[in-house]
């Protein structure tokens, strides 16, 4: 116990947060979806920004990748100010946002190929985690030949190969079904425990956001603000299906869908 | 051992002629080239019949057309017309491909371009080229010059048109992803914007030298009486009906076989992934 602790405190910044959102505003024209945002994303932690749908979760992932300017404010990670996409962060589009004229192989090395990286090299990345999502097999495979879940898997992949220290999920699930989706999620965690950095993960259901987060960040109805942050006390050394049936893991969610309810219609 | 005989049975059954009407259709699903050579033979059929009836006295049965081609591709009259008509065609369609690629390009990607360059091709698409090209006589000549012109007009429009309707309306997510992972801007273009529009600029290729077609047959028939349109405009003259018919068919013929290879390109070089499935 000792031993681990202190093998946390000699990593650098271990501490610190990650990613730091600053008093970050966001118009659009005459709506306002952002109010006046702070938040502290820790290292190492898988956090999930939840809230009403319409409620600028996305936006806020996007300032925080580099993909939408504030209107005011600022994000820094690793105490650096964002000024756009950087190599320390890797996003994870709701959409997959594959190339559909290219294999999987190249989809997953892509953000490589952009860096110039060789041919070679950038494919034995791109197969190591090719097999860390369970795509072994279908490298050779275009986007239109994989369900739902398996291209989102694609995605998930080619945010992995550019080994970025923060990963931005965006709804990574809202496309796949639902047998899928549990599947995935298992996996996810199987991941966040393996790779060790830091996720920002968006989602609408609270069920997923207790189920993989280690802290749930509850935004209100735009004008977004943050309402509520909440660490569900969940096992999760457990099975999945153990986890699913826990009385904290059923709890944290009754605790935010009471929360949430009055937002909603 | 047994059940695997058992298994095995019924499964040879369906590959065998008993289910003929099954195989027939999957030899048409399977095999497109099959199913397009039924779809002509059957319109050979209709227009022999056609030509028998007779619909007209200058309109001549499939088989006597087909003979005229085949007497016309072996007096060398077909290829010497093609010598002249593909020229002033291909250097048109050369020249409207570069340029019209290039600039749907720019277009797509500039605002500015957009605006100067556009509302020019809009109207030149809308405008009646067919009564245009005599024009061209006055300043070109008769020659090679006015022709290929003849080509440019018709076929750039759409080329230039398509490739900016294209670019402009390249997948966003893509572009967003290609920033997100830190794509320079070229990058973004030559890797995402270009492959994602290249269904479209090829669909415009496709049009341009379908109307590139026509321009150089109408510069024939209008212009100079060369090539495969003075064919058309002689044996039409001399009342030799099949001969005339088998030219016109040539035309269709050409056209067909130029655009399945540019798809064909388009498909080995720019999308990989429509192989399949």
């Amino acid at each position: 116990m000792t031993s681990s602790t202190a093998s946390i405190h000699a990593l650098p910044r271990a501490e610190s947060a990650a990613v730091e959102v600053r008093s970050i505003c966001k118009n659009y024209k005459e709506v306002e979806a952002l109010r006046s945002i702070d938040l502290d994303f820790p290292r190492g932690k898988l956090t999930t920004l939840l809230g009403p749908s319409g409620c600028g979760k996305t936006t806020l992932l996007k300032i925080i990748a580099g993909l939408v300017e504030p209107t005011s404010g600022e994000v820094r990670v690793n105490g650096k100010p964002v000024t756009g996409p950087g190599p320390e962060r890797a996003f994870v589009f709701q959409d997959f946002a594959l190339m559909p004229w290219a294999t999987v192989m190249r989809n997953v090395a892509f953000g490589l190929e952009l860096k110039g990286m060789g041919k070679a090299e950038r494919q034995s990345i791109a197969r190591h985690y090719i097999a860390e999502v369970g795509l072994t097999g279908f490298e050779d495979k275009y986007p239109h030949e994989l369900s739902g879940g398996m291209r989102q898997r694609v995605g998930l992949a080619r945010a992995f190969a550019v080994n970025a220290e923060v990963l931005l999920l965006d709804e990574p699930f809202s496309a796949v079904d639902e047998q899928n989706r549990r599947k995935f999620q298992e996996d996810l965690l199987r991941l966040v425990e393996k790779e060790r950095k830091t996720f920002i993960f968006v989602t609408h259901s609270i069920e997923e956001a207790v189920y993989v987060s280690d802290r749930i960040v509850l935004l209100s109805r735009r004008p977004s603000r943050v309402s509520q942050i909440i660490e569900p006390k969940v096992d999760r050394t457990a099975s999945p299906d153990a986890i699913r049936r826990d009385q904290g893991y059923l709890d944290t969610v009754e605790e935010i869908w009471q929360g949430l309810k009055h937002y909603v219609d | 051992m047994m059940a695997s005989s058992q298994v095995n049975g019924p499964a040879r059954a369906v590959h065998s002629p008993a289910g003929w009407g099954l195989s027939l259709g999957r030899l048409f699903t399977q095999h497109p080239i099959a199913s397009r050579l039924v779809s002509l033979g059957l319109f050979f059929l209709i227009w022999e019949i056609a030509g028998r009836v007779p619909i007209s006295y200058a309109f001549p049965t499939f088989l006597e057309t087909l003979s005229a081609f085949v007497t016309m591709l072996f007096d060398g009259s077909l290829f010497a017309a093609y010598g002249s008509t593909l020229q002033p065609l291909i250097i048109g369609i050369a020249i409207s491909g570069a340029v019209g690629v290039a600039l749907g390009i720019v277009m797509g990607l500039s605002r500015t371009a957009e605006w100067l360059v556009a509302p020019l091709f809009i109207v030149l698409q809308s405008a009646p080229m067919a009564a245009l090209i005599p024009l061209i006589t006055f300043v070109y000549g008769i020659g090679l010059a006015a022709k290929t012109l003849a080509v440019i007009m018709l076929a750039l429009p759409v080329v230039v048109l398509n490739g900016y309707k294209a670019v402009r309306n390249a997948n966003p997510s893509l572009v967003a992803m290609c920033y997100s992972f830190q794509g320079t801007k070229l990058q973004q273009i030559a890797k995402i914007i270009i492959p994602d529009a290249s269904p479209v600029i090829f669909a415009g290729l496709r049009l341009g030298l379908a109307a590139g077609f026509i321009g150089v047959i109408l510069a024939e028939l209008l212009i100079t009486p060369t090539g495969i349109g003075d064919l058309i405009t002689y044996h039409r003259s001399v009342a030799n009906y099949a001969e005339m018919y088998a030219a016109v068919v040539s035309i269709i013929l050409v056209s067909t076989l130029t655009l399945a290879a540019l798809e064909a390109f388009e498909v080995r070089v720019l999308r990989p992934e429509k192989r399949r499935g």
